[in-house]
């Protein structure tokens, strides 16, 4: 009964990783860029509920989202814009920077010590021999209907297909009149929207926050990613659940709970070696 | 005389300035301490710059001349830290743990270790490539760092660190010196040699490569041994510069920061990866040292603000102008105008000195990904 | 020594199912300069990935003078003698041109040098330095790219990157030279120097080469012997004037 209890709690984890991974894969397939400053929206997004906390819960939320995706438009903007065009080594290490930037801006602000955000006091569902936590369903039921909503956006809005036919042939994209940079600032926006959900969901089972609550998530999402094939959003979504999954698995046996980032990473490494563009990722290769 | 003359002529100066600048410093800073001693805080700060140094220009062969980016260069310190300070506490017994024979020992045993976990980080770099292979050096490195973590109290310390025996504070710095000298000859020698080309030529056109007849295999994965063996050394020295080896010191950011000194320094420029080794240490203990009560947590911030606004001038295409027109090498030519013009027409000797140039940085980090053509599999041979 | 330089028995490559090539029979005698021409898509890169061992045949094999060289790695091959350009010119565009030859003259063994020896600055580095670098601004004047020796090879004309690369394939010290396209993208003055070049090469360097081409007057003008590819298989093989006149091939060029 055990095992079925570390089995949810570890789809829901997997859930949050498969949210902040849609962020990371998303704007790696659109901007081609590994947005590392990914795991620190999170954050924001914690601190935004915090703040809003005391006005009212779903206000708390709502703001958080509005926020963070107004964050991922303002950063897109200020930092990785100009560097359109330029080596995606240097975006990188901007994004780096922003990643420290948002981090030290939080410490500034509500310091180091961790600050409890308790949005609402959920109790156990209790199903006989099993006990499931409520907010454990909230963040399995969140994330389902998070992953229908984007697959038929990407699948059917205008907007979406615009994304899909970006990431494809940036070039030929431009071409058939679609506007690259509003489809990036969307796309940021999006993402930094799920990240801020993702915030509130990881937030409802552990609630406490320090500036550096979105680096260790945001690490294990962007591993999520590339597990499941960097640019593919069912990838991000297998890789997700994948490693949440293993993680609670790790974690529920003592002995090697320890070591449950190095096996999360070893994981990683043995899909890599054995299929060198992730689970569902697509393979492309140079003409020679 | 003549034909001396005539050999003192034909050696090219321009490849011992580095040298000679770096053991200049070591000299001042030498003569200082046995002059009268340094503060404590210049030593330690010394000691910090000649481990980044260390750090930054080994990171620079994998980085800027091999062309793989990686983000694990921490995990390989960490090995060495690790393993040279567990060799140290051993020799304490046997012979005298502070000496210099027990620290040449760790040494070695510490590089070698670490350059064998270079050669298994290599070997998944001989299939993937750009943010594949980012990801697995990351990956690498919070590994080896979780390991280390939670080994037993008696192999390795556990969460609270491992005890190492401390060198002589006073001259340890000297030892740094004499470390980022030992990188310098290492890594420019093999840039500077056939052998360095073949890598270089790895990195400019892998494809191209093969076809030439270049073992990449071999390179990419020679690349990788130098480069984190060298790394370990570093590991070793930051052992023997402090009482206690913790495995949290050696995370991502600190791989990350390595990175850093070598883009901001010019990718594929050892010089300029040593001055930005500097400059960033400088910077970053100053800022701990000047910000202090409630102003250090604008240490990080400043940092932040730096490096953001320092990558965009350096690269937004938007303003290449204004960088063509505003650099450094303007204003030092401006300077020196009267030395007259530089000697590129004279023969290749000038461009042999120069190390094969700043790189593209996209044929780095690949916007598209670049899977090594032999992972490709056509169908399966027909039998008979 | 074997009849043919290069022989190729029923050399074929399927991708899932497509078969890009199939049954290619080609005998190069020593000295002979060789065409693979085709409609766009026949397959004639194709077959050179295959020689340069990019690709593993799955059918059949190719022999370089008598020996099997299926399944080698590509710079096995390389070592084995056969050097290749490529259709899109693939150099080392941040190194210096003379830097670009000295790439391809590392596995020659009068160039041996270890490790350990460059490591530590033995005689043997610099001696190996000094004489690569004579024998690399040689091969660049016989190719006129000698005054453009320390410039990067992005920084070059069209027309001499193509010439640099030959040189670069050269200086491996092959039996046998494929060039892909080597006239892509010339105007016909450069073609006529490229096709001077091209014999040059013949002659002073007793070299084989095996060229795929699109532009005729290329063809016409220095190829031997040609075979012409059209979906992967061969339509005609033979001198120019009678694989050109064969009715299948201007079918295959011009259409119904």
């Amino acid at each position: 009964m055990d095992f079925i209890v570390t089995l949810v709690n570890g789809l829901s984890l997997g859930g949050i990783y498969a949210m902040i991974a849609l962020g990371y894969t998303m704007v790696y397939g659109i901007a081609k860029m590994l947005n590392f400053a990914h795991g620190d929206v999170i954050m924001v997004g914690g601190y935004t509920v915090l703040v809003f906390l005391a006005v009212n819960p779903v206000l708390a939320i709502v703001m958080s989202v509005i926020f963070c995706l107004l964050l991922g438009i303002v950063i897109e903007k200020v930092a990785y814009k100009p560097l359109r065009g330029a080596s995606p080594l240097a975006v990188l290490i901007t994004a780096i920077g922003v990643s420290y930037l948002l981090q030290s801006l939080a410490l500034i602000i509500f310091g180091a010590a961790p600050e409890f955000v308790i949005i609402a006091n959920l109790g156990t569902l209790d199903l006989g021999p099993i006990s499931i936590k409520y907010s454990t369903i909230i963040t399995l039921v969140a994330t389902v209907i998070v992953m229908t909503v984007l697959s038929l956006f990407v699948k059917y809005s205008k907007i979406g297909r615009a994304m899909v036919a970006v990431s494809e042939d940036r070039d030929a994209a431009r071409l058939m009149g679609i506007n690259i940079n509003m489809i990036i600032t969307i796309t940021f926006a999006i993402g930094s929207a799920l990240a801020a959900l993702a915030g509130v969901c990881s937030l409802l089972n552990v609630p406490t926050i320090t500036p550096t609550y979105g680096a260790m998530p945001g690490i294990k999402a962007f591993t999520a990613a590339v597990i499941g094939g960097i640019g593919s959003i069912p990838g991000a979504m297998v890789g997700g659940i994948l490693l949440g999954i293993v993680e609670c698995l790790c974690k529920a046996v003592p002995e090697i709970a320890p070591y449950t980032i190095a096996i999360e990473f070893a994981i990683l490494i043995v899909i890599l070696l054995v299929k060198p563009t992730g689970i569902l990722g697509k393979k492309r290769r140079e003409k020679v | 005389m003549a034909s001396f003359m005539n050999k003192l002529s034909k050696i090219k100066w321009n490849h011992y300035v580095n040298y000679a600048a770096v053991a200049i410093v070591a000299i001042v800073f030498s003569a200082m301490t046995f002059a009268g001693g340094l503060p404590q805080s210049t030593l330690f700060l010394l000691e910090k710059t000649t481990m980044n140094i260390v750090l930054a220009v080994s990171l620079s062969l994998v980085v800027g001349f091999l062309g793989e980016l990686s983000l694990g260069h921490a995990g390989f310190m960490c090995v060495g830290a690790y393993i040279g300070g567990k060799t140290a506490c051993l020799l304490d017994g046997a012979i005298d743990g502070k000496g210099i024979l027990s620290f040449i020992i760790s040494l070695a045993v510490g590089a070698l270790v670490a350059g064998v976990f270079g050669f298994i980080i290599g070997l998944p770099a001989l299939r993937l490539k750009g943010d594949y292979l980012a990801i697995v050096t990351l990956a690498f490195g919070e590994i080896v760092k979780t390991v280390f973590e939670n080994s037993s109290k008696e192999s390795f310390g556990g969460p609270i660190g491992l005890r190492t025996p401390r060198f002589d504070k006073q001259y340890l710095f000297i030892i740094g010196f004499i470390l980022v000298l030992l990188t310098m000859f290492i890594i420019q020698n093999l840039i500077r040699s056939k052998h360095g080309r073949a890598i270089t030529a790895i990195r400019d056109n892998e494809i191209a490569a093969r076809a030439t007849g270049i073992n990449v295999t071999k390179y990419k994965l020679v690349g990788f041994i130098i480069s984190s063996s060298l790394a370990g050394v570093a590991g070793v020295f930051y052992s023997f510069a402090n009482s206690t080896v913790k495995a949290a010191v050696f995370d991502y950011n600190y791989s990350i920061e390595i990175l850093i000194m070598v883009v901001l320094g010019g990718m594929g420029n050892i010089s300029g990866a040593i001055v930005s080794a500097t400059v960033i240490t400088y910077i970053n203990t100053q800022l701990q040292t000047l910000l202090t009560g409630d102003l250090a947590v604008l240490k990080d911030i400043i940092y932040a603000l730096i490096l953001v606004v320092i990558i965009i001038y350096n690269n937004a295409p938007s303003l290449k102008f204004f960088r063509e027109k505003y650099n450094m090498k303007a204003l030092v030519s401006k300077i020196f105008k009267f030395v007259g013009k530089p000697s590129a027409g004279k023969d290749d000797e000038s461009a042999w000195h120069r190390v094969p140039t700043k790189i593209e940085m996209n044929e780095i980090l690949s916007t598209d990904l670049k899977v090594v053509e032999s992972t490709l599999e056509p169908d399966k041979e027909d039998k008979g | 020594m074997a009849e043919y330089v290069l022989e190729t028995r029923n050399l074929g490559i399927s991708f899932g199912g497509l078969k890009a090539a199939q049954d290619v029979n080609l005998k190069i005698k020593k000295n002979e300069i060789y065409g693979l021409i085709g409609p766009n898509g026949a397959g004639k890169t194709t077959v050179f990935n295959m020689l340069t061992g990019v690709y593993k045949p799955t059918t059949g094999t190719f022999l370089l003078d008598g020996e099997e060289l299926k399944g080698f790695s590509q710079e096995k091959i390389n070592h084995k003698g056969i050097a290749r350009t490529f259709q899109n010119i693939r150099l080392f565009n941040n190194m210096t041109v003379v830097r670009n030859v000295m790439v391809g003259l590392h596995n020659l063994p009068e160039y041996k040098c270890s490790l350990m020896e460059s490591l530590f600055r033995l005689p043997r580095h610099f001696e190996v330095e000094r004489t690569m670098r004579e024998r690399a601004k040689e091969l660049l004047e016989i190719f006129g790219l000698i005054d453009v020796r320390n410039h990067l090879a992005y920084n070059l004309p069209y027309g001499k990157q193509r010439k640099l690369e030959i040189a670069r394939a050269l200086a491996t010290g092959p039996k046998l030279l494929l060039l892909d396209e080597p006239a892509a993208g010339m105007n016909p003055q450069e073609t006529a120097e490229l096709m001077d070049t091209i014999r040059f090469v013949r002659d002073n360097f007793d070299m084989t080469i095996l060229l795929i081409e699109h532009d005729m007057s290329l063809v016409t003008g220095i190829c031997d012997n040609v075979t012409v590819l059209n979906f992967g298989t061969t339509l005609a093989e033979g001198s120019v004037e009678e694989a050109l006149s064969n009715p299948d091939v201007i079918k295959a060029y011009l259409g119904d």
